[in-house]
């Protein structure tokens, strides 16, 4: 390695743990910044909260045991949501590849689905599927599965003639041709699919919280608004912000380890 | 087949349908391909060159007239056929040997056997250290061959280029053309290859069927009469003769266009 080489390297480094360093900074910033403006007295801790009170609601709520049923309620719904609509979302992409004239037929019906603000749905969800954790999963599923569809079918169908023309030259099957050309070229967009739906998930699920749960963090989050506990909501929505960061991180993880072995078994 | 045709065009017409408008691509064009030759086809560009290769691997039906291999209908004896496209295709995600043994695999004939064999062709043109690497790797030149043998290994009788070479710089395709040649001859294959490159054809065939602009037929067919590699064939001295016989065939056309 070359003296310039190394400098490059150092580099590089240098400016990756600027960029660490400043985002920490930030962070502290905010939330320091946030503190020192309620003890000034320059904004009211009853409209704006405090970082220390944040911290000692959610202290509060830990140690009367009230903290964990609802997160691990949110957590399990949204869970349950984000499986069930990126299943439901990738069967329907496939099917809609393997028949083009059902993909041209649906087009319209998935653009509207596509457009349409899901959390007007809510009320149906509830005289149907009940007001219940049924319906919040529903809803996280409706939000993600469309979204899923439809970047998993443009993944699909950008794939190029001349793989396919390939195959066909070879004289594989359609489906040889979608398991061993299309399906493993599409990895990439099945897999931003995935992070954009475990957010849509998080959508859904505090959204069908609002609408009809006595539980999870959602409902936390309504009921502070309500009875003016801005500590209360606070608490609740950087929960919400750690949570939500955790699961997409763990896709992003999972993304990575996936890419590189769907490459080795897709042959078999 | 009672002659020695492998394959054979007759009477084709091809008509390409769009909204907009249709194409006659092709009429009245009439082909023999002997069993065991390289033949080159070369016309015009966009005179439906490709078009040929499509009809003869059944990827394409004739519009009127008759497309046979093998005395049968392109499409039931495609695993007897072998097509080469313009781009390597290669996949992204699988390595130079499973890229190579794709062909095999889709048709089930993947074993002990057919693998070592697609290991020897790597092997011996100079893939063998390349066999655990990926296609972003590799040069052009080499992705070619890879993609060649990926055609290769499942043994066609009948081999079709569809220029293979144009993606390629000059010096790599002047190298390639030995390598690939003494890879088609060495089974004693029939090869047909299209091509817009008159030295390439020349270089590499036997026979060398000129196509008119479209529609395209047949204008006339050359008989090079040169031997040895392609490298050989261009050193030899009649081999602009036979090249600016050629073109003297294209330039009339083009003057007629």
């Amino acid at each position: 390695m070359s003296e310039e080489h190394r400098k490059y390297l150092r580099g590089i480094k240098r400016r990756r743990s600027l960029v660490t360093l400043a985002r920490v900074l930030l962070l502290v910033l905010m939330i320091g910044g946030w503190e020192l403006a309620v003890r000034l007295g320059l904004a009211d801790p009853f409209i704006v909260s405090s970082p220390s009170r944040v911290v000692s609601c959610l202290a509060g709520l830990a140690s009367r045991g009230e903290l964990l049923p609802h997160v691990a309620a949110t957590f399990a719904e949204t869970a349950a949501g984000f499986a069930a609509g990126t299943a439901a979302g990738c069967a329907a992409a496939v099917l809609l590849w393997f028949s083009p004239f059902l993909e041209r037929v649906l087009e319209p019906y998935l653009v509207v689905l596509n457009a349409l603000p899901k959390i007007a749905l809510g009320p149906i969800l509830i005289v149907w599927v009940g007001a219940g954790a049924g319906a919040i999963i529903v809803m996280a599923l409706l939000v993600s599965t469309v979204v899923t569809v439809m970047t998993v079918l443009a993944g699909f169908l950008e794939q190029g003639k001349e793989k396919q023309e390939l195959m066909a030259s070879f004289g594989a099957t359609r489906a040889q041709t979608f398991l061993k050309a299309v399906l493993p070229a599409s990895v990439p967009s099945i897999m931003s699919a995935l992070r954009i739906s475990v957010g849509m998930s998080w959508v859904g699920v505090i959204v069908g919280e609002y609408l009809v749960s006595k539980r999870g963090i959602g409902y936390l989050i309504v009921y502070g608004g309500q009875v003016f506990r801005l500590d209360l909501v606070m608490a609740s929505v950087s929960v919400l912000c750690v949570l939500a960061a955790a699961m997409y991180y763990a896709v992003a993880f999972f993304e990575k380890r996936v890419s590189a072995r769907f490459a080795e078994t897709a042959a078999k | 087949m009672e002659n020695d045709n492998i394959a054979e065009l007759r009477g084709v017409k091809l008509v390409y349908h769009e909204p907009s408008r249709e194409t006659l691509a092709v009429e009245g064009l009439s082909l023999e391909i002997k069993r065991g030759e390289f033949i080159s086809v070369v016309g015009p560009s966009g005179c439906g060159k490709t078009s040929v290769l499509k009809l003869l691997t059944g990827l394409m039906s004739p519009t009127a007239g008759s497309v046979s291999v093998m005395g049968e209908a392109p499409s039931a004896v495609r695993k007897r056929i072998g097509y080469m496209l313009q781009r390597d295709a290669l996949f992204e995600w699988r390595n130079i040997r499973r890229n190579a043994e794709l062909g095999l695999e889709i048709r089930g004939e993947l074993d002990e056997a057919s693998r070592r064999k697609v290991g020897e062709m790597l092997e011996k043109y100079g893939l063998g250290d390349f066999a655990g690497h990926y296609p972003d790797e590799l040069s052009g030149g080499m992705r070619q061959k890879a993609a060649l043998i990926r055609t290769l290994a499942p043994e066609p009788e009948l081999l079709l280029l569809d220029e293979p070479f144009s993606a390629l710089d000059h010096q790599t395709r002047l190298i390639l053309e030995d390598e690939v040649y003494e890879l088609i001859r060495s089974g004693g294959r029939t090869a047909v290859l299209v091509t817009h490159d008159i030295s390439e054809a020349v270089a590499m065939s036997d026979r060398v069927a000129v196509f008119t602009g479209r529609p395209a037929r047949v204008r006339r067919i050359v008989e090079p009469g040169l031997y040895g590699l392609p490298g050989e064939r261009r050193a030899d001295p009649r081999f602009s003769a036979v090249f600016e016989s050629i073109w003297k065939e294209l330039r009339q056309d083009e003057r007629g266009a």
